[in-house]
């Protein structure tokens, strides 16, 4: 599933992390020589981290279909064990949580590995989400009922139903872009997470305005243009290897980017109100999966529908 | 025939080990303590039968290898799997529960595995607690343990979220993530008496429920 521009893209990547490693080091080198200065070993962890989710997502690649569904359905795993370590729930919702990671989490992504879109794109919404509730009812524990088999829904859907939109792209049919639709995965990722990291990189140098301060001391107005529109002007900048047109590619990174802001802005109010800093403790440096895959997932099913209803003939 | 039972010891420990981290993904905590190889008696809360078994997964490797955990012998050898799990793998001191029963007297059975050089991994509440309270009240064996070796660091270790992943009864554990919290190392004062002791113990395990 390899092609010349995925190498391109992967190439570029590659030499932003080895920048990025060599000023980490030099900044380490000048200011955190022992390791005392916790702003530059975050900095150097999280690039750390960043290598290491690269080299898996290239071997996913490389693995073709089997392999991105598959890393895939592991970070569904992952960040469905996040997400559900801080839901409601009791004993009578231990079969319905079961059923969430070793039933519909597998069902979902056999589904899509199989190519079955009437089925993917309604499992979790239709048949997970009125059956679930039944076997937390059967239990007959009715205290927080609503609240906990809401909580468990939208954990599902976060977890599960949205980030499954992301290997989806793989069974679009684009015509004139058929083999190449690892491609789609590669873009959406790399401008999502480029506008995160540069929406930081923004808030740090000019960021003064707070878009949300009761939830976010992190997130300004100044990080949130700057960050969105220059991730969109590099996204244009490789229409070339996209479906897409300049200005299509352009709309479409603007799209994706305030979809992955809207993510880390809604996850963010999520970790708030539970009082934690970061859904998990995996990826040294980020924190868990959600915490990285927040602005991914939000952005993954709208840029998969967009996609599928402007070029895809399926 | 001795090599081979110990292969299978140390790859049944590693399945286990890896099937822990699967499901829970433990995060240890080390609040007052640094994770060096220093003799310890590890005493946590007991909500379920995985308890040990995710302590012993938290600890890094070369003090795992000299921590045994201390059982019930009535639960342990009621089968060849479990008791070629509890002895082999796990290197378990098993103490029997019932006095009118036993033959060895637990304390002395812990003590002298402390002084063949182990740390271990006590539960003080005796039994699994399936009640509503944080804390069963503690057995005395743990204020035994420390008037008889008292330079042996007693760690408090606060196991959250495990009787949720797999509640008593239940069969299917269910993946959620497990903090470990290790706290500050006590010692049995000169004077202090048993219930002052267990007290004192009881409270810095409690301590340390509150995330940090």
């Amino acid at each position: 599933m390899t092609s010349p521009h995925l190498l391109w893209l992967l190439a570029g990547v590659g030499t932003i992390l080895v920048l990025a490693s060599v000023i980490g080091e030099i900044l380490r080198a000048r200011l955190s020589p022992a390791g005392e200065n916790p702003v530059i070993e975050n900095l150097n962890a999280r690039i750390n981290a960043w290598w290491v989710m690269v080299i898996c997502l290239a071997l996913a690649f490389i693995a073709g279909k089997p392999g991105v569904v598959l890393l895939f359905a592991l970070c569904s795993f992952a960040g469905l064990r996040e997400f559900l370590t801080l839901t409601t729930h009791n004993r009578a919702d231990h079969w319905s949580l079961v059923a969430c990671f070793f039933l519909i989490l597998p069902l979902q992504y056999w589904f899509l590995a199989t190519d079955w879109y009437g089925m993917y794109s309604i499992f979790i919404p239709v048949y997970a989400f009125l059956l679930l509730p039944v076997t937390s009812a059967l239990r007959g524990s009715t205290k927080d009922f609503l609240i906990r088999v809401s909580e468990t829904q939208w954990a599902l859907m976060i977890c599960v139903y949205c980030a499954s939109h992301v290997p989806a792209l793989l069974y679009l049919q684009i015509p004139g872009f058929e083999g190449r639709n690892v491609i789609l995965i590669a873009y959406l990722i790399f401008v999502v997470q480029l506008s995160d990291v540069l929406q930081y990189v923004w808030g740090k140098l000019i960021g003064r305005t707070k878009v949300a301060p009761s939830l976010s001391p992190s997130k300004t107005w100044e990080g949130l243009i700057g960050g969105t529109l220059s991730a969109t002007a590099i996204g244009t900048a490789l229409y070339w290897m996209t479906p897409f047109s300049p200005l299509e590619a352009a709309g479409m990174c603007l799209l994706i980017t305030l979809m992955g802001f809207f993510g880390g802005l809604v996850m963010s109010a999520i970790k708030r109100d539970r009082g934690i800093k970061d859904w998990g403790h995996l990826i040294a440096g980020h924190g868990g999966f959600l915490d990285r895959l927040d602005s991914v997932i939000f952005a993954a099913p709208i840029f998969f529908h967009v996609t599928r209803w402007v070029w895809s003939t399926t | 025939m001795t090599m081979l039972r110990s292969f299978a010891a140390r790859a049944t420990g590693l399945a286990i080990s890896t099937f822990a981290r699967f499901m829970t993904a433990p995060r240890a905590l080390w609040q007052g303590i640094e994770p060096v190889p220093h003799q310890r008696v590890y005493f946590a809360n007991h909500s379920s039968n995985g308890d040990f078994v995710l302590l012993w997964t938290a600890l890094p490797t070369p003090l795992r290898r000299q921590t045994r955990p201390v059982a019930a012998l009535d639960y342990w050898l009621t089968s060849p799997l479990r008791a070629f799990i509890g002895r082999e793998v796990f290197n378990a001191v098993l103490i029997d529960r019932r006095p009118e029963a036993r033959t060895e007297d637990p304390v002395a059975q812990m003590v002298a595995a402390l002084d063949q050089g182990s740390s271990l991994i006590i539960f003080p509440e005796g039994q699994r607690n399936s009640t509503d309270a944080a804390l069963l009240p503690f057995k005395s064996g743990l204020y035994h343990l420390a008037k008889a070796r008292p330079q042996v660091d007693l760690v408090p270790v606060w196991i959250a979220n495990l009787n949720r992943v797999m509640p008593k009864g239940e069969i299917i554990p269910v993946p959620l993530i497990c903090t470990i919290a290790f706290g500050a190392p006590l010692h049995v004062e000169p004077d202090e008496t048993q219930d002052a002791f267990l007290a004192r113990a009881t409270q810095a395990l409690l301590a340390l429920k509150a995330p940090a």
